[in-house]
C-alpha cells in the first residue's frame, strides 16, 4: 500500500464515516427520548436511496405505497386500541396525517413522478414520502410499550426491522440500484481526486450535527424531549405531551435518516436490505459512545468508517467481521470501567 | 368566596378488579387549603392521580365549571391544575434552571424569566443551586424544586402528594409555611397527608379516607379535636411536636 | 398428595403423547420430520427464556451457538474421522468457551448490552463461517455421518425423533430443576435488582454468566444434534436472522416458563413453514416474506401479552402445589451472637466527599452487641450516604469501618454479608412474582453450597429442604406464617418491609443495618415493627437504623446518633438526645 492509496482509503472511511455518524446520532437521540434502540434506523437510509432511485426512473416508488398501508394500519389498530376514548380532534388528525396525507402524497407521486421533475423535487418528494413514517412505526409498535423496559423495547425494534426487511423486498424488489449525486464533478487535492458530493456529504453530516445541539440544548421543545427520556411521568405532570415527544424523536430519525439516503445513493449500490449492516455500523458507533453523547459517537463513527475502509483493502473478506469484532474490545474496556451495580431498576 | 374551583362526584379508580377509590365527592372552594388525610393504601395518592388525569376513573370532575371528562394530563395542566407527586419526578440529570424553565412549558419560553422571578423570591436555596442537577439535591431541595417546577406553571389548584414524606421536622414546618403563602396569594391547595398532625394545621376543610372512600369530613379544626381522628391518625402524643 | 399427582398428570401425558408421535400408522414422514426441527429449535427456545423471561438478559446471537456446536462436530467427523457421539463434549466446550468469552465481557453491563454484543457477535461469525476455507465457505460442509446405535444408522426422521426429543425432554428437567433451586432463585433474583442480591452474597455477574453459558450450551447441544441429523452445516441456518427467529420462540411462547419455549418453538416452526408455502403464492415472487408476519408477532406480543402464550395454557392446568415445607429439617449453622455490650461495629472517621462536597465529615461512633442504635438527622444530613458505606455500595473517602475487629469499608457488599452482617431496604426490593417463602430464602443464599450442577441433578434437596425450612422459620418469627406461599408483590408495604425482615434474619447476622423501616407505615404497623425489633434485641441481635420518625426512634433505640450536614453533632441516650440544646436547635428547629 502507497501513499495514495492510503490517502483514498481515508477519504473513503471518512464519507462512509460521515454517513454512520448520522445514523449514530440518531440511534443516541432516539434512545435518550424513547429508551428505544431503534435498529431499523438503516432501513429509512435504504428506502430513501430506493425511493430517489424510482423517481429518477420516472416510476412511483414502493415507500409511497407503504406510507399509506403503514397510515391505514395506524389509524385501524388506533380506532381497535382506543375506541370510545377518541375524541373528535383526535379522529380528525388521524384522518389527516394517517390517511389523507398518504393518500394525496401518492397522488402526487403518482401524477409527478413520470414528469421527471429533477434532483431537487426528487430529493423533497423522499422526504415528504419518508419523514411521516417515523411518527407512523412510533405509533405501530412503541407507543403501546412506553413503559417498558430498555429490553423489551430493543426486542420489539428487532421485531420492526425484521417485519420492514420483508415488506422492503414486497415493495422495492430485490434489485440494486445506484442514483445520481446532487453535487457532481471532482477536484483535484494533491495526489487525490475529491468528489464534490463527498464534500457534500460532509457538510451535511457536520450541520445536521450542529442543528441538533442547538435544539437540544437551546429551545424548549428540545429540553422537553430530553426531560420526556429522564422521567416520563415528571414530564406530564408539567404539561409536555410525552407520546408526541417520542413522535417528534421518530420523525426527526426519519428525517435524518431520508438524508443520510439520498446522500449514500450516489456513493453505493443499495439493495432493499442493505439498510441493516449501514445501520449497525453506526450503532457499533453509538456503543463505542455509551449511547449517549453525540460527538463522542460522531468520532467513534469516524474511526468505524477507517475501519472498515483499511480492512476493506487489507483482508476484504472479513471486512465484517473485523468491523463487527471491534464492539467487543469496547464491551470489555466499558465493563472494566463500570462498577459492580449497574443495572438497577432496570427492569420496571 | 365564589364557587368552588375543584368539585369531584362519585369518582371511582379500579386497578383490575380492586376498586381502590369508591364513590369519593369532594369540594374545594376557591383560595381555600384542603387535607385529605388517612393511612397508607386508603387510595389518597390514587385519587391525586385520578383528578390529575395520570389514572384512568369514572366520575366527574370539575374544574372552575367546566368538566374535565377524559381530557389528558396536559389538558388539565394547561387549563391551570398541577400536581405535585409524592416521588417528587424531577428531572434528575437536568439542572435546578431546566427543571424549572421546563415548569413553564405551558407557556413557552417567554414566561420563564418571570416565573424565575417568582420562584427564586419563595425559595432562595434553589437559586443558589441554579445550575447544579436536581439529582444532587438534599430531599428537603428536591421537594422544593418540585414545588417551584409545579408553580412555574402558575396553576390555579396545586395538589401536593404527601410534601412532607421523608424529611425532617425543620423543613415540613418550612414546607407548610409556604403552603399557607401560596393560599394566601390566591392559588387553591389540595394536600394529602400521612402527617396528619400538620396537615390540620394549615388545612381549612379537611377529609378523612379509609378503604378508598371518605369517612369524615369537616372544617379541619373540627376534625383535630375530634375523638377518633386523634385517635387513628395524630398518634399518642398528639401536638408533640409544632 | 393427590394435589402433586393432578398437577404431574398433564407432564406425564404430553410426554406419552410426543413419544409415541412417530409411531402412529399414517403420521407423514414430513410431520415427523418437522416435529425433529421443533425439537431442535426448543432446546436453543428453552435456553433463550431462563436468559431472557428468568434473567432479564437476552440475546440475538444464539443461532451462532448452534453453528458453533454444529460446525465443532462437523469438522471433527469429517476431518478427523470421529463418530457423531464422540464430538458431543467437544462441541459443548467449544461453544461454552465462546459463550463465557462473551459473557465475561458484558454480564457486569446493564441488560441492553448482551443483547447488543450478540448482534455483533452474530453477525461476526455468520461472515466468518462464510469466508474461512476449512469450513467449506459459503457451501459449508456436507456429507457428514449420521448417529448410528449398534450398527444403524439413524437416518429417518422417525430414527433421530427419539435422540432430539429426549434431549429437549433431559433439557426441561434440568432447566425446571435449576430454576426451583439456591442458584436458580439467584438468578431469578436479579429481576428485583442487583443491589439486592449481592447484599445477600449473590455474586449477580457470575449468576448471569452462568446462566448465559447454559443457554449457549442448549444452542450448542442442538447444533450437535442438527449437524448429525441435516447431515450437513452451511453458515445460513446460524445467522442473525436465524438468531431473531429463535427469541421470538422464547418470547412468543413464554419468557419466564421453560415449556412455553417448547410451545414457542412450535408455533414459529410450523408457522414458518406454512408461510413459506403460502406467501410467496400471495406476492408472486419468491422471498423470505415470512420475516414481516413474524417481525409484526413479535411486536405484538409484546403489547398484547408480555409474558407470551404459556399462561394462558397454564391457566387451564391444575394449580401446581405449594412448596411442602419439611419443618424437622436440619437446622443450618448458627453464628455465635456477639456478647452483649462488647464493641460490634465501629464507625472511625468515616468519610466520603463527592466531588468537592462532604457527604459525611469524619463521623466516628461505636454500636454495641445487643443495642438498637438510631442514627438520626434532618434531611441531607449524610444518614443514607453514610449507611451505603456500611453496606458496601459506596466506598469511604477516607476513615475506617471495623465490624468485630476486622475492617470492612471497601468491601462489595457481597463480602460484607458474608462477615454476617444483614440489612433492609428504604425501597422495598423484592421479587413481586416470586413467593414470600423464595424471596426469604435467598437471605439464606451464604449459608449453604448447592451449585449449579448439583441443582439440577436433584443432588441439593436435603440443603433446599433446610433453606425453605429456615425462611419458614424466619416468616414465623416475624409474624408472616400465613403468607409463605403468596405472591411477595401481593403483601400489603408494611408487610413486605416485615418480609425483609425476615429475609435478612435468614442470613443469620450478628448486626442487622434496618434503611428507614418504619417510612410509610401506619400508626399501628410501626407498634408492630418496633415490638419485633425490641423481640429480636432480646434474643440477642444487634440492630442500627437510619429513621426520620422521631417517636419510633426515641421510644425503642438505647442510643442515637444525630448527623447534621455530615457531621455528628451529638450522640447518647434517647433522654439525653431529647433535652440536647444543639439537636433541638439544629433539628427541631429551637425551642418553641
Amino acid at each position: 500500500m502507497n501513499g495514495t492509496i492510503a490517502l483514498f482509503l481515508a477519504q473513503d472511511g471518512i464519507i462512509n464515516g460521515a454517513i454512520y455518524a448520522l445514523v449514530g446520532v440518531t440511534l443516541v437521540l432516539v434512545f435518550a427520548v424513547t429508551r428505544v434502540i431503534f435498529v431499523p434506523q438503516g432501513e429509512f437510509i435504504a428506502w430513501a436511496a430506493l425511493t430517489v432511485a424510482a423517481l429518477e426512473a420516472g416510476t412511483v416508488p414502493g415507500t409511497a405505497w407503504l406510507l399509506l398501508v403503514l397510515g391505514i394500519a395506524t389509524a385501524a389498530l388506533e380506532v381497535v386500541r382506543e375506541g370510545r376514548r377518541l375524541t373528535i380532534r383526535r379522529v380528525a388528525t388521524m384522518l389527516g396525517f394517517d390517511l389523507a396525507l398518504p393518500a394525496g402524497l401518492l397522488l402526487a407521486v403518482i401524477w409527478l413522478a413520470p414528469l421527471k421533475l429533477g434532483l431537487a423535487f426528487n430529493a423533497a418528494m423522499t422526504l415528504a414520502l419518508l419523514i411521516p413514517m417515523g411518527p407512523l412505526l412510533y405509533r405501530l409498535a412503541f407507543q403501546p410499550l412506553a413503559d417498558a423496559s430498555v429490553l423489551v423495547l430493543l426486542i420489539a425494534s428487532i421485531g420492526v426491522h425484521f417485519a420492514l426487511v420483508g415488506l422492503g423486498l414486497v415493495f422495492f424488489g430485490a434489485e440494486g440500484v445506484r442514483t445520481t449525486p446532487l453535487l457532481s464533478g471532482t477536484f483535484p487535492a494533491g495526489p487525490l481526486v475529491v468528489k464534490w458530493q463527498s464534500i457534500g456529504v460532509l457538510v451535511v453530516t457536520v450541520l445536521v450535527l450542529i442543528g441538533l445541539y442547538a435544539f437540544f440544548e437551546r429551545t424548549m421543545m428540545g429540553k422537553a424531549l430530553r426531560a420526556t427520556a429522564v422521567n416520563r411521568l415528571g414530564a406530564r405532570l408539567v404539561g409536555i405531551p410525552v407520546a408526541s415527544t417520542g413522535r417528534i424523536a421518530f420523525a426527526l430519525a426519519a428525517a435524518i435518516g431520508a438524508v443520510s439516503g439520498i446522500l449514500i445513493g450516489s456513493l453505493t449500490t443499495i439493495y432493499y436490505d442493505s439498510g441493516f449492516l449501514i445501520g449497525l455500523k453506526g450503532f457499533v458507533a453509538a456503543i463505542i459512545a455509551g449511547l449517549h453523547s453525540y460527538p463522542l459517537t460522531a468520532l467513534a463513527a469516524l474511526l468505524v468508517g477507517l475501519l472498515e475502509s483499511y480492512s476493506a483493502f487489507f483482508a476484504s473478506a472479513f471486512k465484517e467481521v473485523i468491523v463487527f469484532s471491534i464492539i467487543l474490545p469496547v464491551l470489555i474496556w466499558r465493563s472494566l470501567a463500570s462498577g459492580p451495580h449497574h443495572d438497577e431498576d432496570e427492569e420496571a | 368566596m365564589s364557587g368552588p374551583i375543584l368539585s369531584v362526584a362519585n369518582l371511582s379508580v379500579s386497578y383490575g378488579r380492586v376498586e381502590a377509590v369508591r364513590n369519593v365527592s369532594l369540594e374545594i372552594a376557591e383560595g381555600s387549603i384542603v387535607t385529605v388525610i388517612g393511612a397508607n393504601g386508603a387510595g389518597k395518592t390514587t385519587l391525586m392521580n385520578a383528578i390529575m388525569g395520570v389514572l384512568p376513573s369514572t366520575g366527574d370532575i370539575t374544574l372552575d365549571g367546566k368538566l374535565l371528562g377524559r381530557s389528558l394530563v396536559e389538558e388539565r395542566v394547561n387549563t391551570g391544575l398541577c400536581l405535585v407527586p409524592e416521588k417528587r419526578e424531577l428531572f434528575s440529570t437536568m439542572s435546578v434552571e431546566d427543571n424549572l424553565r421546563l415548569g413553564a412549558y405551558r407557556f413557552g419560553s417567554g414566561a420563564v424569566a418571570d416565573g424565575f422571578r417568582d420562584v427564586f423570591a419563595r425559595f432562595p436555596r434553589l437559586e443558589e443551586r441554579r445550575r447544579q442537577e436536581a439529582g444532587t439535591l438534599s430531599g428537603g431541595e428536591r421537594q422544593m424544586l418540585a414545588m417551584g417546577r409545579a408553580l412555574m406553571s402558575k396553576p390555579r389548584l396545586l395538589m401536593l402528594d404527601e410534601p412532607s414524606l421523608g424529611l425532617a421536622p425543620l423543613i415540613v414546618k418550612e414546607i407548610f409555611h409556604i403552603v399557607t403563602d401560596l393560599s394566601k396569594a390566591g392559588v387553591s391547595i389540595l394536600v394529602v397527608e400521612q402527617n396528619a398532625r400538620a396537615a390540620l394545621q394549615v388545612a381549612d376543610h379537611a377529609y378523612v379516607m379509609e378503604l378508598g372512600a371518605f369517612t369524615m369530613n369537616g372544617p379541619a379544626a373540627a376534625l383535630a379535636a375530634d375523638k377518633g381522628v386523634i385517635e387513628s391518625y395524630l398518634g399518642l402524643g398528639g401536638g408533640k411536636h409544632n | 398428595m393427590s394435589a402433586r399427582l393432578k398437577s404431574w398428570l398433564p407432564r406425564v401425558v404430553a410426554i406419552l403423547a410426543i413419544a409415541i408421535f412417530p409411531l402412529i400408522p399414517g403420521v407423514p414422514e414430513f410431520w415427523v420430520t418437522l416435529a425433529g426441527y421443533i425439537g431442535l429449535s426448543s432446546l436453543v427456545a428453552i435456553g433463550l427464556v431462563l436468559l431472557t423471561g428468568v434473567g432479564g438478559m437476552t440475546s440475538f446471537g444464539q443461532a451462532a451457538f448452534v453453528g458453533f456446536g454444529a460446525y465443532t462436530s462437523a469438522v471433527l467427523t469429517t476431518k478427523f474421522g470421529l463418530s457423531p457421539w464422540a464430538t458431543l463434549p467437544f462441541a459443548l466446550l467449544s461453544t461454552g468457551l465462546m459463550a463465557l468469552l462473551i459473557g465475561v465481557v458484558t454480564a457486569k453491563l446493564s441488560g441492553h448490552y448482551l443483547p447488543l454484543g450478540t448482534i455483533a457477535w452474530g453477525i461476526s461469525f455468520f461472515y466468518m463461517f462464510g469466508n474461512i476455507e476449512a469450513l467449506g465457505r459459503y457451501d459449508g460442509i456436507s456429507g457428514l455421518p449420521a448417529f448410528s446405535i449398534g450398527g444403524t444408522s439413524l437416518i429417518s426422521a422417525r430414527a433421530v425423533f427419539y435422540p432430539i426429543w429426549i434431549s429437549v425432554l433431559i433439557a426441561v428437567v434440568l432447566s425446571e430443576n435449576l430454576l426451583d433451586s439456591r442458584m436458580g432463585r439467584a438468578v431469578r433474583a436479579l429481576r428485583g435488582g442487583s443491589v439486592a442480591a449481592e447484599s445477600f452474597g449473590v455474586d449477580t455477574a457470575r449468576a448471569k454468566l452462568v446462566i448465559f453459558v447454559y443457554a449457549a450450551l442448549l444452542a450448542g447441544l442442538a447444533g450437535w444434534l442438527y449437524a448429525h441429523v441435516q447431515r450437513s452445516v452451511s453458515p445460513s441456518p446460524f445467522g442473525i436472522n436465524a438468531g431473531i427467529e429463535y427469541l421470538l420462540m422464547a418470547v412468543l411462547g413464554g419468557s419466564g416458563y421453560v415449556v412455553g419455549g417448547v410451545l414457542g418453538a412450535t408455533i414459529v416452526t410450523v408457522l414458518k413453514d406454512q408461510l413459506q408455502n403460502i406467501l410467496p403464492k400471495l406476492i408472486g415472487t419468491g422471498g423470505n416474506f415470512e420475516s414481516i408476519v413474524f417481525g409484526i408477532l413479535m411486536v405484538a406480543v409484546l403489547q398484547l401479552a408480555r409474558q407470551g402464550l404459556w399462561p394462558f395454557i397454564l391457566a387451564l392446568l391444575p394449580r401446581p402445589a405449594d412448596k411442602t415445607i419439611n419443618a424437622s429439617a436440619p437446622a443450618l449453622s448458627h453464628r455465635q451472637a456477639p456478647d452483649r455490650g462488647a464493641p460490634l461495629l465501629s464507625v472511625d472517621k468515616a468519610r466520603k466527599e463527592f466531588g468537592g462536597l462532604v457527604a459525611v465529615n469524619d463521623v466516628s461512633f461505636t454500636v454495641k452487641g445487643g443495642e438498637i442504635v438510631g442514627l438520626i438527622g434532618p434531611n441531607g444530613a449524610g444518614k443514607s450516604t453514610l449507611f451505603n458505606l456500611l453496606t458496601g455500595v459506596l466506598g469511604a473517602t477516607s476513615g475506617e469501618v471495623r465490624y468485630r475487629g476486622e475492617r470492612i469499608d471497601g468491601m462489595p457488599a457481597r463480602d460484607i454479608a458474608k462477615q454476617g452482617i444483614a440489612r433492609t431496604f428504604q425501597h422495598v426490593k423484592l421479587v413481586a412474582s416470586m413467593s414470600v417463602l423464595e424471596n426469604v430464602a435467598i437471605g439464606a443464599h451464604l449459608r449453604t453450597r448447592p451449585g449449579v450442577v448439583s441443582s439440577m441433578l436433584r443432588l441439593d434437596r436435603g440443603e433446599e429442604a433446610r433453606m425453605l425450612a429456615e425462611a419458614a422459620r424466619q416468616l414465623q418469627r416475624v409474624g408472616l406464617g400465613e403468607h409463605l406461599h403468596k405472591p411477595a408483590g401481593s403483601l400489603a408495604l408494611g408487610q413486605q418491609r416485615i418480609a425483609e425482615i425476615a429475609r435478612a434474619l435468614c442470613l443469620d447476622p450478628a448486626l442487622l443495618l434496618l434503611d428507614e423501616p418504619a417510612a410509610g407505615l401506619r400508626f399501628n404497623e410501626k407498634q408492630q415493627l418496633a415490638g419485633l425489633l425490641s423481640r429480636l434485641r432480646a434474643d440477642g441481635m444487634t440492630i442500627l437504623l437510619v429513621e426520620h420518625d422521631m417517636d419510633f426512634v426515641m421510644r425503642l433505640t438505647d442510643h442515637i446518633v444525630v448527623l447534621v450536614f455530615g457531621t455528628k453533632i451529638a450522640e447518647g441516650t434517647p433522654a439525653a438526645i431529647a433535652t440536647n440544646p444543639q439537636v433541638l436547635e439544629a433539628y427541631l428547629g429551637g425551642v418553641e
